[in-house]
């Protein structure tokens, strides 16, 4: 019993505990709690203004919750600075994406490795032995398991702003993967794809949770509830601030007070084809 | 190297790769940015696992092994080792519809499938059933693979596991099944195209393929340590031509780009030797050409439009055969150190020393660029049934409206209907299943083509167009109708044309745009669009295709200026079957298809109502409505 009791402990990954976070006299997040276990794809839905960014900010460190604490991995990390959580294991990419417009593709992504390198200034200016074999351990690495995977091959030296924004998107989820995360917080990935950008951005979501080298747990922002009712493993709404529920996608879909407060009528559930 | 009738392609596969073992790449790839090597050692026995493992599945001598894909070294691989057991090789167009694939699937009795990855893996899971002589499907590349559990499904590592197995159990074998093979015997199964009707199954045997290529090179040698580059379908005559009948007898390094998207890159990081693309490629880099052009600067605009001159000035003379002033030699010197040469590289033409192009049609607008540019580009005239090719011009003795002359061994004549029959060893067998279709091609081992053409008085071969397609004019005189269709798509802003006007009072045409390049345009003139189907029917662009049709109309007798044309709504695409898989044009096909457009083009209606779907190769369907522009050029 203790030992299963252990287990369910080790799966939670991150955990959010009667968060509270006001702008004024706004309350963004009223007392949110939600767990995340490893491994999954969760969803966060809800309306405009519903507070999912704020939470995503939360979560990643760009806001300090008045009241309220943030896990990962069992330890508080309320007061841990977002550099240091991408230290920890955490990724994100923005809801409107936050590329560096002049540097390459490469470039972008390689900045994303930064917090793996090991060697020193002088080493790496001179390409000393050691820092010369941990820089090809990382070109091997963005090659082989991140840009095949996203299939950027022909646009690797181009610059980022000159790119059409599916790709840009597609640029930034590159940047986090080079993280290596435990954790990959995606605001609103499909927003402003067309239906080809949106199968493969969905493709790769699916790709980086199911696939052995990687492995991610998974926290989506996201409006397209075809894409989110497909994926997810578990979906938390938000309203005004409140969780007004959470549980699994035909959970969410049949309670009435979710389809009263978000979803609307049935048939807007598929919004593609 | 003589060819001799026992010589087969596993047999001069063997040889070369004893001869050159670990010492020279035969083929190279680009992976992860970097570019591997293949040496002739790893070939020979990638190939040869395959080969053992496939009869390891249980393979029989004659098995037909089909093949789906991206231009890569696996899919070599499978084909040589289908080779090499014995069996025959077909291959598929990576981009064929499922229905496609499941016709030529059950046609050639097809017992195993190499599909590259998760894409081709999904189309033979679909016909799967419906196909009840296929047996196993392999893969090699795992991405996406991780969910598929069906029992028929094999990975390419797992198939040279069980050929490594074999191996060691009879180390003998593999040398001994090749050994066994005869020239005559069925080597590959080719599909035709089919501008008219379903595909065709072509069979060639390991001599046809094996004298083609020698055939080839005795015009144009090739060395040992050329590059060439693959990039073009497999399933296309031109790409086996390359890569087997010459790549393998000569032995020269065959690159495959990194993925399609960077074919273009690839080329150019590579520099061939040798290149071999139908028209579309050359007509491709023809636009990038101009639209860079417009884009440059002043300064540099200039120099282009004055080497251009140059080099046309020095091109026209030696069409004419005759020679160059050393003035103009200087001219042309100056021209290629500061425009042409750059322009090349960027072209990835630097090394090329000959560069073929067929398949279709082309414009001698299109020709010319590449020689005022100093690129040696040669028309060829062949067909799938004769394994690649069989007329090609010499270098030095190149005119822009003929094919050239026959390559050694080969017998061109015309008979009385004016059709072109071939007679030479390349010849193939005849079609698979089909004895009816085999008689009419094949009379006294003449292969008749359905071409019309003639010899010219300097013994050149001058090819019109298939038969059914050439016009006859308001004045009665015939007329090409690719002829005018090249010719429109030299102006960077249309991508494909279709002219139509048999019999009828006037010639008219449908167009389609550039996308990107008119997308460009759009841009830079601030006009508002969201899709192909609103871009393409702006009056402004009607505008800008009306001038182009005005300049492309200059220098034509009337009867054949192109009176009135519209702009489709979409582009001719393959999927929707109105061009081949090689990107002809299947006029009957579209005739009927698009019978309302020609019927409001040769009324007076302005305006023609489109209702329709389309398909994307995925099966889904999308249903479209509009209304299409036409616009008049001449009263």
């Amino acid at each position: 019993m203790v030992a299963a009791n252990e287990q369910n402990k080790n799966d939670i990954l991150l955990e959010l505990e009667d968060i509270h976070m006001s702008f004024g006299k706004v309350k963004a997040l009223n007392g949110i709690s939600l767990k995340v276990r490893k491994g999954q794809i969760h969803s966060i839905i809800g309306p405009n203004g519903a507070g999912k960014t704020v939470m995503m900010n939360v979560i990643n460190g760009l806001y300090h919750p008045q009241k309220g604490g943030v896990y990962f991995k069992g330890k508080k990390i309320n007061h841990i600075r977002p550099y240091a959580r991408a230290k920890l294991g955490m990724a994100r990419t923005f809801q409107k994406v936050e590329v560096f417009g002049g540097m390459t593709v490469l470039d972008n992504i390689r900045l994303g490795r930064h917090i793996h390198y090991k060697s020193g200034i002088i080493s790496g200016a001179l390409y000393l032995g050691k820092s010369a074999k941990e820089e090809r351990e990382h070109r091997a690495f963005i090659e082989e398991e991140i840009i095949d995977l996203l299939e950027i091959e022909s646009i690797r030296n181009k610059p980022v702003g000159m790119l059409p924004y599916g790709l840009q998107k597609r640029v930034e989820l590159g940047r986090a993967l080079a993280l290596e995360p435990e954790i990959l917080i995606l605001d609103e990935p499909l927003a402003g794809l067309n239906l080809e950008e949106v199968e493969d951005m969905a493709r790769f979501i699916l790709d980086v949770n199911e696939e052995k080298r990687w492995k991610l747990t998974c926290i989506l922002v996201e409006h397209d509830m075809g894409v989110v009712m497909d994926l997810s493993e578990q979906i938390f709404v938000l309203n005004f601030g409140n969780m007004i529920m959470s549980g699994s996608p035909e959970e969410v879909q049949n309670n009435p007070e979710v389809i009263k407060a978000y979803l609307g009528d049935e048939e807007l559930y598929s919004t593609r084809g | 190297m003589e060819i001799t009738k026992e010589l087969t392609i596993p047999k001069l596969f063997f040889e070369q790769a004893t001869k050159y073992g670990k010492d020279r790449v035969a083929m190279r790839e680009k992976e992860f940015g970097i570019w591997c090597p293949v040496t002739w050692h790893d070939y020979f026995e990638n190939v040869k696992y395959i080969s053992l493992g496939l009869i390891s599945l249980g393979f029989n001598e004659g098995d037909k092994v089909s093949m789906i894909g991206d231009n890569r070294p696996e899919g070599l691989w499978a084909e040589m080792a289908a080779l090499c057991a014995r069996g025959v090789g077909v291959w598929l167009f990576q981009d064929c519809l499922v229905d496609e694939v499941k016709y030529i699937i059950d046609h050639s009795d097809t017992r195993f499938l190499f599909g590259e990855g998760q894409e081709e893996v999904d189309k033979g899971l679909s016909i799967f059933h419906e196909c009840p002589k296929l047996e196993k499907i392999i893969w090699d590349d795992p991405k996406g693979m991780r969910n598929y559990d069906q029992d028929y499904l094999i990975s390419l590592k797992e198939v040279m596991e069980l050929g490594r197995e074999l191996d060691k159990k009879e180390p003998d074998l593999f040398k001994d099944l090749v050994y066994k093979g005869h020239g005559d015997e069925v080597a590959l199964l080719f599909y035709t195209s089919g501008t008219t009707s379903l595909p065709k199954g072509a069979l060639l045997s390991h001599n046809n393929m094996l004298t083609m290529g020698k055939h080839l090179m005795d015009v144009d040698p090739c060395l040992d340590t050329d590059d060439y580059v693959s990039y073009l379908p497999f399933a296309w005559i031109g790409e086996q031509m390359m890569s087997i009948s010459c790549g393998l007898q000569i032995g020269y390094t065959i690159n495959f780009p990194e993925a399609s998207e960077t074919a273009q890159e690839n080329i150019r990081e590579i520099g061939p030797h040798v290149m071999f693309a139908p028209p579309r490629m050359y007509e491709e880099m023809t636009r990038r050409v101009q639209v860079k052009n417009l884009d440059a600067t002043w300064t540099k605009r200039k120099l282009f439009e004055l080497s251009t001159k140059i080099g046309y000035h020095v091109a026209n003379l030696k069409f004419e055969k005759k020679p160059v002033p050393l003035y103009w030699k200087f001219l042309e010197w100056l021209a290629s150190i500061i425009v042409q040469n750059k322009l090349k590289d960027h072209l990835g033409l630097s090394n090329v020393r000959n560069a073929y192009t067929g398949g279709a049609a082309m414009g001698p607008d299109h020709f010319r660029f590449f020689h005022a540019l100093g690129v040696n580009l040669k028309q060829i005239y062949g067909q799938t049934e004769v394994a690649g090719i069989s007329v090609v011009h010499k270098s030095g003795d190149i005119k822009f409206d003929t094919v050239g002359h026959p390559i050694p061994g080969t017998e061109i004549k015309i008979t009385d209907e004016g059709e072109i029959i071939t007679k030479s060893s390349s010849v193939f067998l005849g079609y698979y299943k089909n004895p009816e279709a085999t008689a009419s091609a094949l009379k006294d081992g003449w292969l008749h083509s359905d071409d019309r053409g003639f010899i010219d008085d300097d013994g050149h071969l001058v090819v019109f167009d298939r038969t059914k397609d050439v016009f006859t004019l308001r004045d009665g005189k015939p007329f090409a109708p690719q002829y005018l269709e090249t010719r429109l798509k030299f102006s960077p802003y249309i991508k494909d044309s279709w002219v139509i006007g048999n019999k009828k009072d006037y010639i008219t045409a449908v167009l389609c745009i550039d996308y990107q390049v008119v997308g460009k345009w759009a841009d830079e003139n601030k006009l508002n669009y969201t899709s192909y189907t609103e871009l393409s029917q702006k009056p402004e662009v009607y505008d800008l295709i009306e001038k182009q049709i005005r300049q492309a109309n200059k220098d034509l007798p009337d009867a054949a200026k192109v009176a009135k044309f519209t702009s489709l709504y979409k582009e001719l695409d393959a999927d929707d079957d109105e061009l081949t898989r090689t990107r002809k044009l299947r006029r009957k096909f579209v005739e009927k298809r698009y019978e309302d457009i020609i019927d409001a083009l040769y009324s007076d209606a302005n305006m023609v109502h489109i209702d329709t779907t389309i398909n994307y190769e995925d099966g889904r369907e999308a249903h479209i409505k509009t209304d299409m522009h036409i616009r008049k050029v001449i009263d």
